[in-house]
């Protein structure tokens, strides 16, 4: 498995966030490292985690991706406390954590609904972890002051939840869970209930604020674009595994398994024909190199590449037909067939794709770089065809 | 008697509800008319037979004050230990138990489908002595007879919440079972508590067969007794008793629509019924 492939490249950046934050005060204290060793997990007859490890460093932020009931969830509410592992531990800054209950963890956590307390007003919410600590009333007050100044509501601090938007209850959330200053905090996809425009613009700022404090964070999301947008790594999860965890651009280029391939980004398949030694491969009347570490045996393959990856010309005599074509801004992205038997997705500049009107025959290349193989899927495997 | 549930909060639909409201179909009008002569009139017919000095002679007769008395005692007792016994479990079932749910929903309709009378007769067969001796036992009685309501007071109240995140986010921020009970949970149910204690209140102080057949002279049981004798009198002390807890259920409700108007919770509705059981005169 691919998991620790990537994993010493824990970005640099962190070192310096912490220490020059402007508004030091609140929620800022030493991120802690994270690790989750071999955490399995199953709910009757279901595994849903299935020997799962991950190494967080401090002050990283992790996002965990994959379909639902891939695990993700239930990882997270492991490290949280709310769940036992059947087997496998989660150490903090070196210390398993097992036997502590989720109160005493000091684990910030925000959730996918909202979870703020409807009979306390902002302000209260966000005081309620210090008043669990017994933090004095003045100091109290004016640290959750400042933790929802930090998230931009200090006006609505003496507001109930009824009275905040669905962007503004999420954001008290998030003050309110680095109120205690977390060693660890944890985002169960904190933005998927909300409008896509708060949801890009909350993102952005949980981004700034996690840098700011330098806060170790685990992120689950099923939201591709989130994670790639917000996180240090991304851990792309599988039935209770962890495919592969890289920086999000090894993770789109460079995908370890042909299932993170496919679920991050748009990835077409055109078959090919892979040389004996697997290091080169035919496919679209021409032969390129092969990414190694590859699963697929010699012979019949399919070549993965990306919409941008592949070059289309109109030409009267070219191996593939124009059967749909949307236009996007910049390019316009053109679906042909190629050969009669393999679909794919190619963005085009939109000003090129004005001579590719659907039933135009077109030639469809390969990138000249190394492309990913894997094994030939059958067609039973395939997703319906427009 | 009165009947409570709890609405949950229905902000997005209220507009147009209102809205709607203006505008009563004929037909509503008619219904309500109906209904309202249904009700009203009998209460009309009492007045008019009691006659105004039946209600001065109410207070003066003997045994007036002790029986309400120990009718209010009774209400008060068996509002704490019913509230001591459901909210807890009921908040417990929901978290750990959600699939026990449906059989406690099952055994809290017991007392409902079990006629009193039936309960009663067993109870008394099997009461220790020194337990009988005491009007507490009849308390008991009650929490039982209350169970139903109460349940579904706090029921629904807790289906209002998402009881599951609000438990573990407290929990997250390093609240233990206690803190997490009395800080979350109690004040967000207080409005479901109420509705529990407005019908366990109306059930207490209407309540005739058990403390009749348990021999305490409560008050049901005390303006039943006046009936053989003296009408008028006793249809004027049921009149005064609806009356009161009339006016004592609009004041809970009034303030737990209050509280709940605050924090954005559920409402507490209130709609008068007739109970068979409840000695209005004959």
């Amino acid at each position: 498995m691919a998991t620790d492939a990537t994993h010493d490249a824990a970005p640099a950046r962190i070192s310096g966030a912490a220490g020059q934050s402007p508004a030091p005060a609140a929620g800022a204290r030493e991120g802690a490292a994270v690790s989750l060793r071999g955490l399995s997990r199953s709910f009757g007859q279901v595994r849903a985690l299935d020997g799962m490890s991950l190494d967080i460093a401090p002050g990283e932020l992790v996002a965990l991706l994959g379909p639902s009931g891939c695990g993700k969830t239930t990882a997270l509410r492991i490290v949280a406390g709310f769940e036992a592992a059947d087997a496998g531990q989660v150490l903090i800054s070196g210390k398993d954590v097992s036997g502590i209950p989720a109160a005493r963890r000091d684990m910030g956590m925000v959730f996918q609904s909202y979870s703020l307390f409807p009979n306390m007003t902002a302000l209260d919410n966000v005081a309620f972890g210090l008043r669990m600590r017994k933090v004095g009333g003045e100091r109290r007050k004016q640290r959750a002051a400042e933790l929802l100044e930090l998230v931009g509501l200090a006006a609505q601090a003496r507001q109930h939840p009824h009275q905040l938007s669905g962007g503004q209850q999420q954001r008290v959330a998030l003050a309110r869970a680095l109120a205690i200053e977390p060693r660890v905090l944890l985002l169960d996809e904190p933005l998927s209930a909300l409008d896509a425009q708060v949801r890009v613009q909350l993102r952005e700022q949980i981004r700034a604020l996690q840098q700011r404090l330098g806060t170790t964070t685990l992120f689950v999301t099923h939201d591709q674009e989130e994670a790639l947008s917000m996180a240090d790594r991304v851990g792309v999860m599988r039935a209770g595994r962890l495919e592969q965890v890289a920086e999000p651009p090894v993770l789109y280029s460079r995908p370890a398994t042909a299932f993170v391939a496919e679920f991050v980004g748009t990835m077409n398949r055109v078959p090919g024909e892979l040389a004996a030694g697997g290091a080169r491969v035919t496919a679209l009347g021409a032969t390129v190199a092969a990414h190694d570490g590859h699963e697929a045996a010699p012979g019949p393959v399919d070549v993965l590449v990306r919409p941008e990856g592949l070059s289309v010309t109109a030409a009267g005599d070219g191996n593939a037909i124009v059967t749909a074509r949307t236009f996007r801004g910049a390019v316009t992205r053109v679906t042909v067939l190629i050969s009669g038997q393999a679909e794919a997705r190619i963005d085009v500049p939109s000003a090129e794709a004005a001579a590719m009107p659907p039933g135009a025959t077109v030639q469809v290349t390969l990138p000249a770089a190394p492309v990913l193989v894997a094994p030939r899927r059958a067609a039973s495997d395939a997703p319906a065809l427009a | 008697m009165a009947a409570v549930t709890q609405a949950p909060p229905a902000r997005p639909a209220s507009a147009p509800a209102r809205a709607r409201r203006g505008r009563l179909p004929a037909w509503r009008w008619a219904i309500l008319a109906v209904a309202g002569i249904y009700f009203l009139l009998p209460l009309y017919a009492a007045l008019r037979f009691a006659g105004i000095k039946a209600y001065g002679s109410v207070f003066s007769r003997t045994g007036f004050t002790d029986a309400l008395w120990l009718s209010v005692r009774l209400a008060i007792v068996t509002t704490l230990i019913t509230l001591a016994l459901m909210v807890p479990t009921t908040v417990y079932v929901h978290l750990r138990l959600p699939r026990l749910r449906r059989l406690l929903e099952g055994i809290t309709i017991l007392p409902i489908v079990i006629p009193p009378v039936v309960l009663i007769v067993g109870v008394l067969q099997v009461a220790p002595g020194s337990l009988k001796a005491t009007p507490w036992l009849l308390a008991l009685e009650y929490v039982i007879l209350a169970m139903p309501f109460a349940y579904r007071a706090i029921d629904t109240g807790l289906r209002a919440l998402d009881v599951k995140t609000l438990t573990e986010a407290a929990g997250s921020l390093g609240a233990g079972w206690g803190a997490t009970l009395w800080r979350v949970i109690l004040p967000n149910l207080r409005t479901a508590m109420l509705s529990a204690t407005v019908l366990i209140i109306a059930l207490v102080l209407g309540e005739f067969t058990m403390a009749s057949l348990d021999l305490y002279e409560t008050f049901p049981v005390w303006i039943v007794q006046f009936d053989q004798t003296d009408a008028a009198t006793s249809v004027a002390a049921s009149l005064g008793a609806l009356f009161v807890t009339w006016i004592v259920l609009m004041l809970i409700t009034w303030a737990g629509t209050r509280q709940a108007r605050r924090t954005g919770g559920g409402e507490v509705t209130l709609f008068t019924v007739a109970r068979t059981d409840t000695p209005t005169g004959s």
